[in-house]
């Protein structure tokens, strides 16, 4: 029999054995950690203006890491609570947009035919609208958006392409004798979708919404930078990046750290899904399969 | 004598491609007993696939199932089940093997988490009941160290005792029916011969009725007591198994035995049969079979056979039955080419 390596071990196990996905998952796991512990331990509140005469837009120093912005705010609080703002709205979105993609793209593929086709055609209808341009488009009519209508938005334009890829996997697994083996003993269509359908096609759908959160928190970056996302006084690192940009001949630091910090968190969230995409692949599922002894497959009389 | 348990009347089930309509099963008549075993033999394309489906009305779109067709099972007519009402007889009182151990399985799954779903699903109760369920089962199928295999997940078994938790969840509820689709095709010989084994003792200890689907007429002989032959969506011969070896009627069946590899014959390549199925959508008018067939006359090409009755529980789809003299004056014998290229 072949011998015990790192076979046996689990997703995470294999994840850690990863060298990319381990920084990632190091940067991202000091992210969140930062996001929630770190305002508590900094010395001022996110809003706080500590001096607008003298502590206006001094630069990084041991008493500012970060240093300050035009307002005498703490730049350091801001954007750490910029990374809860941030963190929170994408995952937040991409849970959304995962759920309403993932639900579509499994009753559109396994429906087939004429609903199928119906239900693509809609969503070609919605691909066919740039993403950004709508939410400048919404953005700017329901101004300023709450947090929650923010999230809703994102997550509400952002499930296309998982559908795509859900359906696409659906049709190819709907046929599978395990399925067709469910039908025939009895399943109805709710508990084949979610117990044989949805957990083996999952893989596509977890690496692309890690993809997705990177991509969801450059997004909001962007709209918070055209002045349409997260406003002030709400510290998102877009909104704190915008702020900064007016005055960034003088004081490079406003507009630093924020863009370091979602620079820093897009490209983890990307190594990340990247390295999912390894480790989740069956066919490394298939070969790393655990054999101890006394299960190795074998025939009997 | 007593209702059959299954009694399948006028069949058919059409596809509706934009090719035109595929009649892939086309009028087909059967029944089946309790307690029985009934081989049903074709080649691909014939139409034996598409019987099982529709017997547990499985056909999807755009399959259709005509409004004439009958499938009296049990006292029930399931061609006119609403489709609810059919989910609480598939798996519980009919059920399916199907062919490919290796893809019949749920991956993510452990075989007893399978076997115990069949049994959830079905019965309620509780996820420990169902889950001594399938440890028991397992045993039953002959699955050694039951209660740890149940823990563990289809690709730790082997091809063979993937098939015997395949076919231990389609016994679980202990069905009056099981088809079972090409059961043994796709495992080696020797665990071909085990399980065709353990499908013969375990339908003699529960009492299931079998519809075993094969090409291979072996198989047939080795478990089933009476046998349909498909071609072309009909049935063109049926008979007891040993009838049916020895006194084959219908030219196609006899194209099937003799391309059977026998003992004492090593040296000579096996008959084929000329020709392939033709497609579905444009069957033959008159007998399906007569632009392959080796005694074929001009009433053949015109006139559509009825099943003839030939003999007790032997019936034949084919105008020799009238006209028996024919049979002689064979134009083009199947080919038999006798050890033209000699292996040493």
């Amino acid at each position: 029999m072949s011998s015990i390596g790192p076979s046996s071990r689990s997703i995470v196990g294999r994840l850690l054995a990863h060298r990319s996905a381990r920084w990632a998952l190091a940067v991202i796991a000091l992210l969140v950690v930062a996001a929630i512990a770190g305002p508590w331990f900094t010395a001022h509140a996110g809003h706080e203006q500590l001096d607008i005469v003298k502590l206006k837009n001094t630069p990084p120093s041991w008493r500012y890491p970060f240093g300050t912005d035009q307002y005498s705010r703490d730049l350091l609080t801001r954007v750490l609570l910029g990374a809860r703002i941030s963190l929170a709205v994408a995952t937040l979105a991409v849970l959304l947009s995962t759920t309403l993609g993932t639900a579509y793209g499994l009753i559109s593929g396994y429906a087939g035919g004429a609903v199928d086709a119906a239900m693509m055609r809609v969503l070609d209808g919605f691909l066919s609208i740039p993403r950004v341009l709508l939410l400048i488009a919404i953005l700017t009519l329901w101004n300023p958006v709450p947090l929650s209508g923010l999230i809703l938005l994102l997550g509400a334009t952002g499930w296309f392409g998982v559908s795509r890829i859900v359906r696409a996997q659906t049709l190819a697994t709907r046929h599978l004798e395990y399925v067709e083996s469910a039908r025939a003993l009895g399943a109805g269509t709710g508990r084949i979708l979610l117990r044989h359908v949805l957990p083996n096609i999952v893989t596509p759908v977890i690496v692309t919404a890690t993809l997705a959160v990177g991509n969801v928190i450059a997004l909001e970056a962007g709209l918070s930078y055209l002045g349409v996302g997260a406003r002030e006084p709400t510290p998102s690192w877009g909104s704190i990046f915008f702020d900064g940009v007016e005055f960034f001949a003088g004081n490079w630091w406003v507009v630093f750290f924020p863009g370091v910090a979602i620079v820093a968190t897009v490209l983890a969230f990307n190594v990340l899904g990247d390295a999912l995409r390894d480790v989740l692949d069956p066919r490394q599922l298939h070969r790393s399969a655990p054999v101890t002894p006394g299960t190795q497959p074998r025939e009997n009389g | 004598m007593a209702d059959p348990l299954l009694r399948v009347r006028d069949l058919r089930t059409y596809f509706y491609t934009e090719n035109g309509v595929a009649r892939s099963v086309d009028g087909v008549s059967f029944e089946i007993g309790a307690g029985e075993t009934v081989g049903l033999v074709g080649e691909s394309g014939c139409g034996k696939s598409v019987t099982a489906l529709s017997l547990l009305r499985l056909v999807r779109p755009p399959g259709r199932i005509e409004s004439t067709s009958e499938i009296l099972f049990d006292g029930q007519d399931l061609a006119k089940l609403s489709e609810k009402e059919m989910r609480k007889i598939r798996g519980a009182r009919m059920a399916m093997v199907f062919q490919e151990p290796m893809t019949a399985l749920n991956p993510v799954f452990t075989v007893g988490d399978q076997i115990a779903e069949v049994v959830r699903v079905h019965h309620g109760g509780s996820k420990k009941e169902a889950w001594a369920r399938a440890v028991q089962m397992l045993e039953t199928v002959g699955i050694p160290a039951p209660e740890q295999r149940a823990t563990e997940y289809p690709h730790q078994l082997s091809g063979g005792m993937r098939q015997r938790v395949v076919i231990a969840m389609a016994l679980v509820m202990n069905p009056a029916l099981v088809i079972a689709d090409e059961p043994t095709t796709a495992l080696d010989v020797t665990i071909q011969a085990q399980i065709l084994e353990l499908m013969r003792e375990l339908q003699q200890r529960l009492g299931t009725s079998i519809l075993l689907i094969t090409h291979d007429l072996g198989v047939v002989a080795e478990t089933a007591s009476r046998v349909i032959v498909m071609y072309g969506g009909e049935i063109v011969e049926e008979a007891p198994v040993d009838e049916l070896f020895k006194n084959a009627h219908h030219p196609y069946t006899e194209g099937l035995l003799n391309a059977m590899p026998q003992v004492g014959h090593e040296r000579e390549r096996l008959a084929t049969i000329p020709g392939s199925v033709p497609p579905p959508t444009a069957w033959p008018k008159a007998c399906r079979f007569h632009d392959r067939c080796p005694y074929a006359w001009d009433r053949c090409a015109t006139e559509h056979p009825p099943l003839y009755q030939i003999g007790p529980g032997h019936s034949s789809r084919c105008h020799l039955a009238e006209e028996p003299e024919r049979r002689a004056d064979k134009h083009e014998p199947f080919v038999v080419m006798a050890g033209a290229e000699g292996r040493p």
